[in-house]
């Protein structure tokens, strides 16, 4: 019987002992189960400040980006305004550069002989070609008369330009004032005819301030409808070249032609004592 | 090398037409003073383009080009007019013998050049 009650207070102690054992580990388990959990937590914790801080970087690289593609943007406009820039300048240039190959091509022909017919031809070749004037006459300043004398015309007949007094009318005006007349009409004399007293531009021939003749032009070229900035340029500077070169080639022309009197007069005096 | 002729009797607008010729690569000028001349330039040299005037002593450009269209050997090389006749009649009779093109003066270099360009072989 004492056996019995001994076997079943040791069974009872066990069993005690088992459920103390049962209720640890029930207890382990829901601490485990509450640490994977926190672990859990800490994880997706970690992940989202992760994804926060490459966000704020990838913003803060496209903000770089979009004010670098700004500048870029402002750079390829200024590129642009200075490429229209440098077409228009290098427009200007080339007209620039054509108008000085005119004008240097007209003051070396203008001085290219001092055959005074020939210089006149080429005046007349440069108004013509160059200015592009279809009826002109160019007339010089004749010391003894005080007249203006015309000496070469083109598009009409030497004896129809007039022959006019220094200080009378347009043409006098201009030889004794030295300025040039331009006249606002530049088709007028086409449809009334030619006024010989009357040019659309009359040009002085100036050495320095010493007018020595004109230039009258009555009508242009039917495709010649205004001057530019060169036929300008070619007026002043047949207004200074052409008068040098009529100048010195008449007074070349002179000098032969009185060479050859005098050369002639002293043949003619060395010959005489053979007779 | 393009060999351009220019006949113009003008010795002024022969040298400014030659001046602004010359700043085409590698183009080279031939001058001509009248027809009979531009024939006897043509005969010695190989031309690619003349330029031809139309008023000019011995031989004008209207009897130059009729010359040049009619001989089989030249009859290709084409001819731009360059005159101080702008009348429309005038363009249509100097095109219509044989001319390629029609340039009244007073010439604008760029002009020139551009339309000397659209001539010259590639």
């Amino acid at each position: 019987m004492e056996k019995d009650a001994s076997l079943s207070n040791k069974a009872d102690e066990f069993l005690q002992v088992f459920r103390k054992g049962e209720e640890f580990t029930k207890d382990l388990l829901k601490e485990n189960e509450k640490l994977r959990f926190r672990i859990a937590q800490l994880g997706e914790s970690l992940q989202r400040s992760g994804d926060e801080t490459r966000t704020k970087l990838y913003e803060d690289r496209i903000r770089l980006m979009e004010d670098e593609l700004h500048s870029l943007r402002e750079r390829f406009r200024q590129v642009e305004e200075e490429n229209k820039d440098f077409a228009s300048k290098y427009i200007e240039v080339e007209e620039e550069n054509n108008n000085l190959a005119n004008l240097y091509v007209a003051s070396y022909q203008l001085h290219s002989t001092l055959d005074f017919s020939e210089v006149l031809r080429i005046v007349l070749e440069i108004i013509i070609n160059l200015i592009g004037a279809e009826k002109f006459a160019i007339l010089l300043i004749d010391d003894k008369t005080n007249e203006l004398i015309p000496v070469s015309t083109e598009g009409m007949a030497v004896s129809e330009a007039p022959r006019v007094k220094i200080g009378d009318g347009l043409i006098g005006t201009v030889a004794r004032e030295g300025e040039s007349f331009f006249a606002d009409d530049m088709t007028g004399a086409g449809v009334t005819g030619i006024n010989p007293l009357a040019p659309i531009v009359c040009i002085p021939l100036k050495i320095k301030e010493h007018v020595i003749g004109v230039l009258s032009i009555y009508k242009l070229l039917m495709q010649k409808e205004r001057f530019n900035n060169v036929d300008y340029e070619l007026f002043n500077l047949l207004a200074g070249h052409a008068a040098t070169a009529i100048f010195s080639s008449r007074l070349y022309t002179q000098s032969e032609r009185k060479l050859t009197t005098i050369q002639s007069f002293l043949d003619l005096l060395k010959e005489k004592p053979r007779k | 090398m393009p060999n351009i002729l220019v006949v113009e009797d003008s010795p002024t607008m022969r040298q400014l037409i030659s001046f602004a010729i010359k700043r085409i690569p590698s183009s080279h000028v031939i001058e001509a003073t009248d027809g009979v001349d531009a024939l006897k330039k043509l005969s010695s040299e190989k031309i690619d383009l003349i330029l031809a005037d139309i008023n000019m002593p011995v031989m004008d450009g209207l009897k130059l080009v009729s010359l040049v269209r009619g001989n089989p050997a030249y009859k290709d090389i084409p001819i731009i007019i360059v005159t101080t006749e702008g009348a429309e009649e005038d363009r249509k009779r100097a095109l219509s013998i044989g001319a390629n093109a029609y340039l009244p003066k007073p010439i604008q270099t760029q002009q020139l050049l551009k339309l000397v360009s659209t001539f010259l072989p590639a």
